[in-house]
C-alpha cells in the first residue's frame, strides 16, 4: 500500500463474494491493479476473473474450499508466490440455514467451519506471510450477527463471533509487526447471501460496506460498522437485558 | 535465513511518515559489516538507508535488511589545494559544511535540507538551486566505493566505469552500497550569500523572469503560491544570489567570514493531529511569507540556514502533518512544455491541496546518470498532507507530466506506479541491463523497487 492508500496487489478471499469484489474495486479506485482471487473453483468465480481482466487489471485464480482443509495453506502459498500482497480481504462465509444448524450435528459443524475454522487457518497463514514481506493489512468481514447471538440465528452468529475475535486478538499479535486488522461489521447486506430475505432495518448494499472498510483501513481504523449507526444500536443491543432482547423483533 | 535475523526489527518509514514497513535495522559501521549482510541476505534483500530524508518508501525495504549508513560517518581526507573530499557514505552534508568552511570549501551541491548523507546524496542524484548552473550531485563526484552483491568492493570512476558509476549515481541503492566517495568541494571566500530577491505577480511572470537572467546566479529557486486564488495564483518570490565574497560582508561579519552555528529553535512535538495543518494556517502563511519578502532587494547577506534552509530551524518539523502524514509532489518538464506547468500549477491550486511551500525551478542540463531526476526544464515541487482524493488527483497530474515529456523525482516518490514510471525514464531499461550484470539475483531491492518494478 502506498502513501496515499493505493494498492498494488490484493487477495480476496471468497473470489465471488459482492461485498469482497466492492472491496477490491474500491481499493483499486481508477487504477489497473493485480488481483488473486481465491475460492471454490466453479464456472462463476472463473466469470469473476474475466470481468475483472475485462475492467484491465491483472488477475490470478487460486482454488480453495473452505470444507476441504487440505486445500488451505496451499492456497495462501501459491497466492504469494507472484509477489507482496497489500491487502487481504477475508471475504468466504455461508449463512446456512439457521433452524437445520441447530439441530444437524454435521451442518453446524460445517458452518463452524467455513465461517470460522476456514478462517482463521488462512488467516494464520496469511499473517506469517504478511510478517514475513514485512507489512500488509486484513480487512475481515465479520457481522454484527457476531456480537450477541438472536434466536433467530445463532449458529451463523457464533460462527462470526468466533471470527471476530480470532482477527481482534490477532491485530494486537500483528500490531508490533506494523501489520493491521480492519474488522466490517456489516447489519443487513443486500447481496446473493440475503437474497429472498426481507431486508432488515439499516440494510445496505456491498457498494456501502466497501467504502466504509476503505475509508475505514486508510484513515487507520480498526473496527468498522457498517451503516456506522450500527455501532450504537449494537452498544445498546449487547446490554438490553435477555428477557428483554428475547422479545425484540429482531 | 539471513545472519541477521538477531536483529531488531524496527518499522521505518520516509520524511513523510507514509507506508512504513517493518525490516531488519542492521548498523553498518564498517565494510565487514555491510559484507555480513550482503552476502547473508535472504531472499527478501539489502538495502542501505541514510538520513531517510527521501519523503516516500525509497529507503525501506519490507522484510528484508537495511543497512543504517550513518554508523559510518567519517570524514576521511581533505585536499584544499584540489578541493577534494573524502568521506564515509554516512557523513551527513550538515557535517560537511562544517568541516570545509573553515578551510574555505563548500559543498557542490546542497539540497533543501543539510540533514542527508553522502550516500543518499549520490544514490538520489541530489540537485540544489545551483542546478542550473553546476548540475547535480553526480556532476561532482570523482570517485566511489561500491559494494556489489557478490560482496566486492569496485572503485568506480565517472571515466573507468562509466556504466556502472551513472547506474549508482541516481540508482537508488539498487547497484549496490556506497561505501565511500570522494567529491570535489568547491572554494568560497565567506559562509554567506549575496542575493538578489524579487515578486514576480503571476507563473508567466515568473517564468519570464527566469528564463531572462537566471543564469546569472549561481543559486536560484521561486517560491510559489499555489493557495491564492484568480489573478494571484502562482506569485512567487524569486531568491537567487552568489557566494559572497568577503567585501561584500558588513563589517560585523568581515572578522569571521566562515562562521556557521545554525541552531535548531525547537522539535516539534509528536502530537500533531491531522488536519491542524488545514487549508486557513497554509493560506495565513503563504500570505505572510509572499507579503514579508521584499518586492525587490540586491545584495542583501543571508547565512547559510536562511538561504538554503528555511524549515530546518524546526527539528523533526514533518510530525506537524499528523498521523496520516504528508508527501512531496516534484516533477520536472521540459523546456516548451510552459503550458504543463501552466495547467499543472492551475489544477493543483484548484484542488486546494494546500501546501505549505512550493517551490519552482528552472533545471540546466541533466548528466549521464540512467535513472537521475533533473533534466533541462522546469520542476515543481510542493508538500502536500494525505487525505481523501489526493492518489486520484495526483495520477491525473502524472498523466500530464508523461505527456509533456517529464518525470517525477523518486526521492521524492511515495505513490506512483510502475506503469508510468518507466513511461517517465526512457532509459530504465539500459539501467536495468547494467543492474542485472552486477545484481542478477536482486539482492538489493527495496519498497519503491518492488512497487515500481525497478
Ligand atoms: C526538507 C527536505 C528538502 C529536500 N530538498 C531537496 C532538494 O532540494 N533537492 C534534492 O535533490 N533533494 C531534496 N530532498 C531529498 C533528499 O535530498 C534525498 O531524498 C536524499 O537522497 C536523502 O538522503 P538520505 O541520506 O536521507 O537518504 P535516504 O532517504 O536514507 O535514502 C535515499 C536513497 O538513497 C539510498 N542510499 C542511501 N545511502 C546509500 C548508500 N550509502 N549507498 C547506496 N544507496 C544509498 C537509499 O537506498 C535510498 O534509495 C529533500 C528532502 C527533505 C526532507
Ligand atoms: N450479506 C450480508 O448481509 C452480510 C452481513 C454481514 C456480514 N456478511 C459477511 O460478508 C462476507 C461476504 O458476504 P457477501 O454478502 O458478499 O455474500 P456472497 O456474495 O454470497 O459471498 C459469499 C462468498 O463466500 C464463498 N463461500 C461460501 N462457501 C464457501 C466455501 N465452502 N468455501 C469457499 N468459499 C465459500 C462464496 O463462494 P462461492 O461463489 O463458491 O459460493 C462467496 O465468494 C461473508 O463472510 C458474510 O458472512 C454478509
Amino acid at each position: 500500500m502506498d502513501a496515499v492508500g493505493d494498492v498494488q496487489r490484493v487477495l480476496l478471499l471468497g473470489g465471488t463474494s459482492e461485498i469482497g469484489l466492492a472491496v477490491v474495486r474500491r481499493l483499486a479506485g481508477e487504477r489497473k491493479v493485480a488481483v488473486v482471487l481465491a475460492g471454490r473453483p466453479t464456472p462463476r468465480l472463473d466469470e469473476t476473473a474475466q470481468e475483472l481482466r475485462g475492467e484491465g487489471h491483472a488477475v490470478e485464480v487460486v482454488g480453495f474450499d473452505g470444507t476441504d482443509r487440505a486445500s488451505w495453506a496451499p492456497a495462501v502459498e501459491s497466492s504469494f508466490s507472484g509477489g507482496d500482497v497489500d491487502v487481504a480481504v477475508v471475504a468466504f462465509g455461508a449463512l446456512g440455514d439457521a433452524e437445520r444448524d441447530w439441530q444437524d450435528a454435521a451442518a453446524a459443524a460445517d458452518l463452524v467451519t467455513v465461517n470460522t475454522t476456514a478462517p482463521v487457518a488462512l488467516g494464520v497463514d496469511v499473517a506469517a506471510r504478511f510478517r514475513r514481506q514485512g507489512h500488509g493489512a486484513f480487512v475481515v468481514l465479520s457481522s454484527v450477527a457476531g456480537e450477541r447471538p438472536r434466536r433467530s440465528n445463532f449458529a451463523y452468529g457464533a460462527t462470526k463471533a468466533g471470527l471476530d475475535a480470532f482477527f481482534t486478538g490477532l491485530r494486537e499479535a500483528l500490531r508490533p509487526e506494523g501489520i493491521r486488522v480492519l474488522v466490517v461489521r456489516p447489519g443487513f447486506v443486500r447481496t446473493k447471501m440475503t437474497e429472498g430475505l426481507s431486508a432488515a432495518p439499516l440494510a445496505v448494499d456491498a457498494a456501502a460496506v466497501a467504502e466504509a472498510a476503505v475509508t475505514g483501513l486508510r484513515g487507520g481504523r480498526e473496527t468498522v460498522w457498517v451503516p456506522g449507526a450500527m455501532r450504537y444500536v449494537m452498544s445498546i443491543l449487547r446490554h438490553v437485558p435477555s428477557a428483554i432482547f428475547r422479545r425484540l423483533p429482531i | 535465513m539471513s545472519t541477521t535475523s538477531n536483529a531488531p526489527r524496527t518499522a521505518l518509514s520516509g520524511w513523510g511518515r507514509t507506508a512504513p514497513s517493518v525490516a531488519t535495522l542492521v548498523p553498518a559501521g564498517t565494510d565487514e559489516d555491510v559484507r555480513r549482510a550482503v552476502l547473508g541476505a535472504g531472499d527478501r534483500g539489502v538495502l542501505a538507508r541514510g538520513l531517510a530524508r527521501s519523503y516516500g518508501d525509497s529507503a525501506q525495504n519490507g522484510g528484508g535488511t537495511v543497512l543504517d549508513m550513518t554508523a559510518a560517518a567519517r570524514v576521511l581526507s581533505i585536499d584544499t589545494t584540489t578541493g577534494l573530499v573524502s568521506a564515509e557514505a554516512g557523513v551527513s552534508l550538515d557535517t560537511l559544511v562544517r568541516v570545509l568552511l573553515p578551510l574555505g570549501l563548500f559543498v557542490p551541491v546542497l539540497p533543501g535540507t543539510r540533514q542527508v548523507t553522502l550516500g543518499g546524496a549520490i544514490a538520489a542524484d541530489i540537485h540544489g538551486k545551483n542546478h542550473h548552473v553546476k548540475g547535480s550531485f553526480g556532476n561532482h563526484v570523482v570517485s566511489l566505493d561500491l559494494m556489489t552483491a557478490d560482496g566486492q568492493v569496485r572503485t568506480l570512476t565517472p571515466e573507468g566505469a562509466p556504466r556502472l558509476f551513472w547506474a549508482t549515481v541516481g540508482g537508488m541503492g539498487l547497484t549496490g552500497v556506497v561505501l565511500r566517495a570522494t567529491v570535489r568541494a568547491v572554494p568560497v571566500e565567506t559562509a554567506y550569500f549575496s542575493v538578489d530577491t524579487e515578486r514576480a505577480t503571476d507563473l508567466d511572470d515568473l517564468m519570464a523572469r527566469l528564463q531572462a537572467d537566471d543564469d546569472q546566479y549561481t543559486y536560484s529557486v521561486a517560491w510559489i503560491d499555489l493557495v491564492a486564488k484568480g489573478s494571484s495564483t502562482g506569485r512567487a518570490v524569486l531568491t537567487r544570489g552568489w557566494s559572497a565574497r568577503r567585501d561584500q560582508l558588513p563589517k560585523k561579519l568581515v572578522d569571521k567570514p566562515y562562521h556557521f552555528a545554525p541552531r535548531s529553535l525547537f522539535t516539534a512535538p509528536d502530537v500533531f493531529p491531522s488536519g491542524l495543518l488545514n487549508r486557513a494556517t497554509i493560506t495565513a502563511f503563504n500570505e505572510a511569507y509572499y507579503r514579508r519578502a521584499p518586492k525587490e532587494q540586491r545584495g542583501a547577506i543571508q547565512s547559510i540556514g536562511q538561504f538554503f534552509h528555511p524549515l530546518d530551524i524546526a527539528k523533526d518539523w514533518n510530525r506537524v502533518y499528523g498521523r496520516r502524514g504528508f508527501l512531496q509532489y516534484q516533477f520536472v518538464v521540459p523546456f516548451g512544455q510552459e503550458d504543463a506547468m501552466r495547467r499543472a500549477v492551475a489544477r493543483l491550486s484548484q484542488a486546494g491541496t494546500a501546501s505549505f511551500l512550493a517551490v519552482l525551478k528552472r533545471f540546466g542540463p541533466g548528466n549521464e546518470g540512467f535513472l537521475s531526476f533533473p533534466t533541462p526544464g522546469w520542476t515543481l515541487a510542493l508538500d502536500i498532507p494525505v487525505g481523501a482524493g489526493l492518489g486520484k488527483l495526483l495520477d491525473e497530474l502524472d498523466e500530464l507530466v508523461v505527456e509533456a515529456g517529464g518525470r517525477l523525482y523518486l526521492a521524492k516518490d511515495s505513490r506512483a506506479t510502475a506503469a508510468t514510471l518507466h513511461q517517465m525514464y526512457p532509459r530504465v531499461d539500459e539501467w536495468r541491463a547494467v543492474r542485472d550484470e552486477v545484481d542478477p539475483q536482486r539482492v538489493f531491492t527495496s519498497d519503491q523497487a518492488k512497487r515500481l518494478d525497478l
